[in-house]
């Protein structure tokens, strides 16, 4: 190839001559030189071989050459390491130099090569520069303590700059504060419990000091390291509020989204509907809408995190819905995320005035804005009941512009309205049903083959219009399948005489032609009930579906507490944890809310006192289309977005000779805690009723999982249940969701969320509860023991300096000693197990070839209970130390723990 | 931390590349063009989100400046990076084009060193980088020992954006309140939003540190002094305006040399101000807002092919005062394919590239009307999709404030040079324009 050639001969034709103008005699001429060899650089052209020459240039008293070459250095010394030596002894000098901008330049580039060699270098001029007289030089020092971890971690925990780092949090120079706060965070975390920072409330103090002095990055340096503390109480945590609201008047937006963040955490720990309170919740509004008034940059930034803080406390906007309406002109990223807020804001004070902005969105130009303002209006319908009516005339005015994209959108919506009010607006099938041709996205035709189905009886050609799309199966889409498979199925219980054939040829279609598993086994499954026992098939497919719920597109509560620690971070922006987009170690640490400090007098749990949400927040049924009118989308959905009422048709599994129980066994084994199932009561003490079930702890929420059976002769309906008051404050956070029957012979399963923030009662044993059961027939009652581990909440991994503290603080007559036998296992596989159950190892040593196991772990109330146990090899019997200091209001909780262990590792 | 930065030109040739982390390596200079630059569709973020790397960009006429981080950074704080390194570089060299980049290239990267070290933004005010770095490189070698240390302690400084020793003959301020009122009206004249963003932006040339302190009619303020019983005489300062009644403040921020937990307790806004012209002060508001302009549509549709458009706008503020600057711009369908124009008053031209009807008047009286009717001649289209009619929207310039703002007063005080505030010459200035001032037709 002649012309590469040609360009490559060129190339070192510059090369040589650039080689020959660094070594030029005129100190001009050299920074001219050095100055096209940078610009080479910038475009990515190939300079490393100039090296030598460039770091000639390096002895210089031009400081703008100086930089040059410096720029140079940080670029290619790594690929250089042997020439980069040379620059050494220049640098050394240059630490040492009078002026202070020389040697805070000189530790500042030293800090960014990257070659073992200099890093060795480094450490002497750096120890000076961290203790320089000026300012300036310091505030850059710090910084290079950070850069120096990234290269040599232990080499800066060795030589102790860590110390010297800490130290500077106490300079009395902002600035260096500020640099200090900085580095350190980051260092700290890639260690996430070593409490590098050694927040106290002395340094806290002077943090809060520095931030009104320093600059606005400075400010944001520190805010973001002021939301990582744990006030001690709430007087601290409403002090440090005090100090923190100036910020919210500054004129950068980070200053001010930090600042959110902080109080957004510490709101946590200030008791409610007191005044402070609430003045604090008023003060966030105004900031908060300014932050529109920004670039559009900003702008995004504040509506994705003004997404979360509207999830976590809606009072704080809900008067300022206008700010959220659309500006002709603004960017479409800006239009989006409005519009997502204003369905979230929507109420019955404001409806009126956002429908009336929907239906504007809905004639704009771009096709995902339009769609999203369609899909919107859906959503007010359904969150909106009194404007439903309003809402469902709107949509069919967009149907009829006949807009492709926008009837398609429509029709979806339609179908979740159909759902949320049952036989109220069918009379616009007809409508819905002219637009059937122009349908050409799955989502549509699917809602659309769902609504014929569902509403089969009403329409009078409903055989023909599924006949229609029955032409084409195979070249439908998997979503589309199923629900004309179902929707068929439905069609023939409804009007069995004329549609014997359809079902016929949908059923073949499914079973024979088809090779997707999930469609043959729906299929298959609705063969064998049609075939053994129509009577019950009617029952199941045309069930009464439970209402989708208000809300959706929520974050799931755990999540949103998380994203709510990195508020105005990227986190917060992706809506997503940092470790779902961050290498490495520094996103695996996980934040979690502060928590407010309740015991068990006051029946205040902290799980569920901190994200008090998941309580008040209504249940998010997924949308995943047919999800409930269907059989076995059990096993497409994952268990943990259906808490409840979702294992119901498995008394229906029954029909098919059992199988099913086999997956919902898989689905319990999944979860960490798996305690045998135990029958609670028996048939013969209930008038046939069987109960029989088990606890379990899931995505930090507890369950109580039951299997009812009828073992009389009729159904049983109208169940109930109901606690005695207990010891952990339990009590079913919804009622028990039996919507159907129980039929003779049948069994349902349900899994009862459960939380720890009802009326607390000391039981004995202390984790008995006692449990009333309602049916038509009788109130039954029985007892049962809660195994303690349910309790062990996810956050129950001490800090290992505050375990040590905690450890050394608990008095000796605090302790149990006891013994496990016969347990066969290493250090790590019981570390392991117990991890699994929320006991987490804190630490781990080998002393005298026993290995000490230093565990910990948290209860719903609050109690924290710390254990030591010691395994010595060869010997099956582990000893057990186990402190807490609040043993005597636990009393034979230790028994209890004890217990857990041996469970635990004896499965 | 931000990790790296890069600037590019329109064609997604990079321009400045500086790297200030290990975790990014070349790639992700061609990984930003190849994904956002160069996307078959238009990105719609400014953050994005390839192979674990997020950039975040911004767009200044034709260049592209991309941040690049591998870490959960603080984003807010990346975007307010990329706009102060926007107004640094505009400082050093006014536009910011490819040409000015590429002629200014070291000077950029002399600026990217000093205000972002390993990914940390550090003092990135222009007062304090212009005593250091210049486009010369020979001041820095001149500076004397306490010079130097003169500039340090003020880079590192509590009051970063100012230095020591400033002389001027003659201590003059001037303030101006520049206010920006934005409308969104429904057809029948029903205000669907209305909010005022205001900035107050001073030009200060006093001698020494002198510490200010700003008043202006805020209702939390007056409020509290009427109920003290005792009135602030400086209040009747020289540039107190009519004595209009206080204003509701929904929100302000304050540029950062604001002492803002002085403003948090007492109210007060006390500050030692930069040298030269900046933002002092940004607020909002959204009651009783003086709309000085009232747009009044009728649109008809006369057959298929036909429009006919009548607009009458109405001045609304005192009849002394004059408006300027009036321009109302009609949208017309994509397929207009004539349009006649009839006003009373200034002059109107269908612009045919912006699908627009444009009517300028050049001054406009208080308590005046005057209309516009156009006839627009349709083209038969397919198209079923219904023309989706823009808002008509206008711009004006008002000498008002249009949330009735009023200074107070502005006290300067320098303790250790003997000019009093009196001596301080002082001109204050309201001008109000249209934001986005939209009626929809």
């Amino acid at each position: 190839n002649m012309t590469s050639k040609y360009f490559k001969n060129q190339w070192n034709s510059e090369i040589f001559e650039l080689k020959a103008e660094l070594n030029n005699e005129k100190k001009e001429k050299r920074k001219e030189a050095v100055k096209k060899v940078i610009a080479a650089m910038t475009v990515g052209k190939d300079v490393s071989s100039l090296f030598p020459d460039v770091v000639n240039c390096m002895q210089t008293d031009n400081l703008e050459l100086k930089k040059l070459v410096y720029l140079y250095l940080m670029n290619y010394a790594k690929s250089q390491p042997d020439m980069a030596i040379m620059a050494v002894n220049s640098f050394v000098k240059d630490c040492e130099d009078p002026n202070p901008l020389i040697r805070a330049l000189a530790v500042r580039t030293m800090g960014c090569i990257r070659v073992d060699k200099i890093t060795e270098y480094l450490c002497e001029p750096l120890r000076k520069c961290l203790k320089d007289e000026d300012p300036y030089v310091r505030k850059t020092a710090a910084v290079c303590v950070a850069k120096l971890h990234d290269i040599n971690a232990q080499m800066v925990e060795d030589q102790g700059f860590l110390d010297s780092l800490r130290d500077l949090i106490a300079d009395s120079n902002p600035m260096v504060v500020a640099n200090a706060v900085a580095a350190l965070s980051e260092i700290s975390e890639s260690h996430p419990n070593s409490n590098l920072l050694d927040l106290n409330p002395q340094n806290i103090n002077k943090l809060l000091t520095a931030l009104n002095e320093c600059t606005e990055w400075g400010q944001i340096f520190i805010l973001d390291c002021l939301s990582n503390y744990n006030p001690k109480d709430e007087r601290e945590a409403q002090s440090i509020c005090e100090r923190v609201t100036p910020r919210l008047s500054h004129a950068n937006s980070a200053v001010v989204l930090s600042a959110v963040k902080v109080l957004m955490k510490f709101l946590e720990l200030l008791p409610k509907d007191t005044d402070y309170y609430n003045t604090l919740l008023k003060k966030l509004s105004p900031p908060l809408v300014t932050l529109l008034s920004g670039e559009p940059e900003v702008q995004y930034v504040a509506l994705r995190n003004i997404n979360l803080i509207v999830q976590k406390r809606p009072e704080i906007l809900k008067q300022e819905i206008k700010v959220f309406f659309v500006k002709y002109n603004d960017p479409i990223y800006v239009k989006l995320e409005k519009l997502d807020i204003m369905i979230r804001l929507a109420s019955h004070a404001n409806i009126a005035q956002v429908l009336a902005e929907l239906k504007e969105y809905a004639t704009e130009v771009d096709v995902d804005f339009v769609r999203k303002a369609v899909r919107a209006i859906g959503r007010c319908a359904i969150k909106v009941e009194q404007s439903a009516e309003r809402c469902v005339s709107t949509l069919l005015d967009l149907i009829q512009t006949k807009v492709n994209y926008v009837v398609q959108e429509a029709i979806v919506v339609i179908r979740d309205i159909f759902r949320k009010y049952p036989n109220k607006y069918e009379s616009i099938i007809a409508t819905l049903c002219e637009n059937l041709d122009s349908l050409d996205e799955p989502d549509a035709r699917a809602a659309m083959i769902w609504i014929v189905g569902e509403y089969a009886e009403r329409i009078d050609n409903a055989d023909e219009l599924l006949e229609s799309f029955l032409e084409g199966f195979h070249d439908e889409s998997t979503q589309v399948q199923l629900t004309l498979l179902t929707a068929i199925v439905k069609l023939f219980l409804k009007k069995p005489s004329e549609t014997q054939e359809l079902v016929q040829q949908v059923l073949s279609l499914a079973t024979q032609d088809s090779d997707n598993p999930d469609l043959r086994d729906r299929g298959y499954i609705y063969w064998r009930l049609l075939s053994t026992d129509p009577v019950t098939a009617k029952e199941v497919v045309l069930s009464e579906k439970p209402l989708i719920s208000e809300e959706t597109d929520l974050i799931e509560p755990t999540l949103l507490d998380e994203l709510i620690c990195h508020i105005g971070s990227l986190a917060s922006v992706y809506h997503k944890p940092p470790n779902a987009f961050v290498e490495g170690s520094h996103g695996i640490h996980r934040k979690h809310l502060p928590i407010q400090h309740g015991s068990i007098d006051t029946g205040e749990s902290p799980v569920s006192a901190g994200p008090a949400a998941s309580i008040d927040q209504p249940q998010v049924i997924p949308s995943q289309g047919d999800l409930l009118g269907d059989l076995l989308n059990l096993d497409l959905g994952p268990p943990v977005n259906v808490p409840q009422g979702s294992s119901m048709q498995i008394g229906a599994v029954d029909l098919l000779g059992g199988g099913l129980d086999s997956l919902v066994r898989r689905m319990y084994r999944e979860h960490s805690f798996l305690w045998f199932v135990k029958v609670w009561l028996p048939a013969v003490k209930a008038k046939g009723l069987e109960i029989s079930g088990t606890f379990s702890r899931r995505q930090g929420h507890m369950y109580m999982d039951m299997s009812f059976i009828n073992k009389a002769l009729q159904h049983m309906t109208d169940f109930a249940i109901q606690f005695n008051k207990n010891s952990f404050g339990v009590i079913p956070t919804t009622p028990l969701a039996m919507h159907t029957p129980l039929m003779p012979s049948q069994s349902i399963d349900i899994s009862l969320p459960l939380n720890t923030i009802g009326p607390v009662m000391k039981m004995d044993p202390l984790n008995n509860l006692q449990v009333a059961v309602k049916n038509n027939i009788d109130v039954f009652y029985f007892s049962t023991l809660i195994p303690l581990s349910v309790f062990f909440v996810e956050d129950g991994k001490m800090e290992r300096q505050v375990f040590l503290a905690t450890w050394k603080d608990i008095p000796n007559e605090n302790e149990l000693q006891y013994q496990i036998k016969e347990c066969h296992l290493n250090a790590d596989t019981v570390s392991g197990k117990l991890q699994n159950n929320n006991i987490y190892t804190i630490a781990k040593r080998n002393v005298e070839g026993q290995d000490m196991l230093y565990q910990s772990l948290k209860l719903t109330n609050g109690i924290w209970i710390l254990a030591e146990l010691r395994i010595q090899p060869g010997n099956p019997n582990y000893t057990v130390n186990a402190r807490s200091k609040e043993i005597d209001r636990l009393q034979n909780a230790f028994d209890i723990v004890q217990n857990i262990f041996k469970d635990i590792l004896h499965p | 931390m931000i990790g790296g930065l890069f600037i590019y030109n329109h064609k997604g040739e990079v321009l400045i590349s500086r790297v200030y982390r290990d975790d990014i390596g070349r790639n992700a200079v061609d990984a930003f063009r190849v994904n956002v630059i160069h996307a078959r569709q238009q990105v719609r973020s400014p953050v994005t989100n390839f192979a674990r790397t997020s950039f975040f960009h911004v767009k200044r006429s034709n260049i592209w400046l991309a941040a690049v981080t591998k870490q959960n950074v603080n984003a807010a704080m990346v975007f307010e990076f990329l706009y102060k390194m926007c107004d640094v570089m505009t400082a050093y060299f006014s536009k910011i084009s490819e040409e000015n980049i590429k002629n200014n290239f070291v000077l950029i990267y002399e600026l990217l060193d000093e205000i972002l070290d390993f990914g940390y933004p550090q003092n990135s005010e222009t007062g304090a980088l212009k005593t250091f770095i210049t486009q010369q490189g020979i001041k820095s070698q001149h500076h004397t020992k306490e010079e130097q240390s003169q500039i340090t302690s003020q880079v590192t400084g509590q009051i970063g954006w100012r230095r020591e020793g400033i002389k001027y003959r003659r201590n003059e301020l001037f303030l101006d309140v520049l206010e920006s009122v934005n409308l969104l009206m429904s057809p029948q004249g029903q205000v669907l939003s209305a909010h005022v963003s205001g900035r107050v932006v001073m030009k200060s040339y006093l001698s020494g540190m002198p510490e200010c302190k700003f008043g202006m009619n805020d209702k939390i303020v007056i409020d509290k002094q009427g109920k003290g019983g005792t009135t602030d005489d400086s209040g009747k300062s020289e540039l107190g305006g009519s004595g209009k009644q206080s204003i509701a403040i929904d929100d302000c921020t304050f540029h950062q040399c604001v002492r803002l937990s002085k403003f948090d307790s007492e109210r007060s806004i006390s500050f030692i101000p930069p040298d030269g012209e900046y933002e002092l002060m940004r607020y909002r508001t959204t009651k009783d807002i003086i709309l000085p302009f009232r747009v009044i549509p009728l649109v008809r549709e006369v057959g298929r092919t036909k429009l006919e458009v009548k607009v009458v706008i109405k001045s609304n503020f005192k009849p002394s005062l004059l408006a300027q600057k009036i321009e109302v711009r009609i949208p017309t369908p994509l397929n207009t394919s004539g349009v006649q124009v009839i006003c009373m008053k200034g002059k109107a031209k269908y612009k045919a590239s912006e699908n627009a009807i444009v009517w300028k008047i050049k001054r406009m009286a208080g308590m005046k009307e005057s209309q516009i009717s156009a006839e627009i001649e349709l083209l038969p289209t397919n198209d079923k999709k219904k023309w989706a009619r823009p808002p008509i929207s206008m711009n004006f310039e008002v000498p008002f404030a249009p949330s009735g703002l009023k200074v107070r007063y502005l006290k300067v005080f320098e303790p250790k040079l003997n000019y009093s505030d009196h001596d301080v010459i002082k001109w204050v200035r309201y001008i109000g324009r249209s934001g986005i001032y939209e009626t929809r037709c």
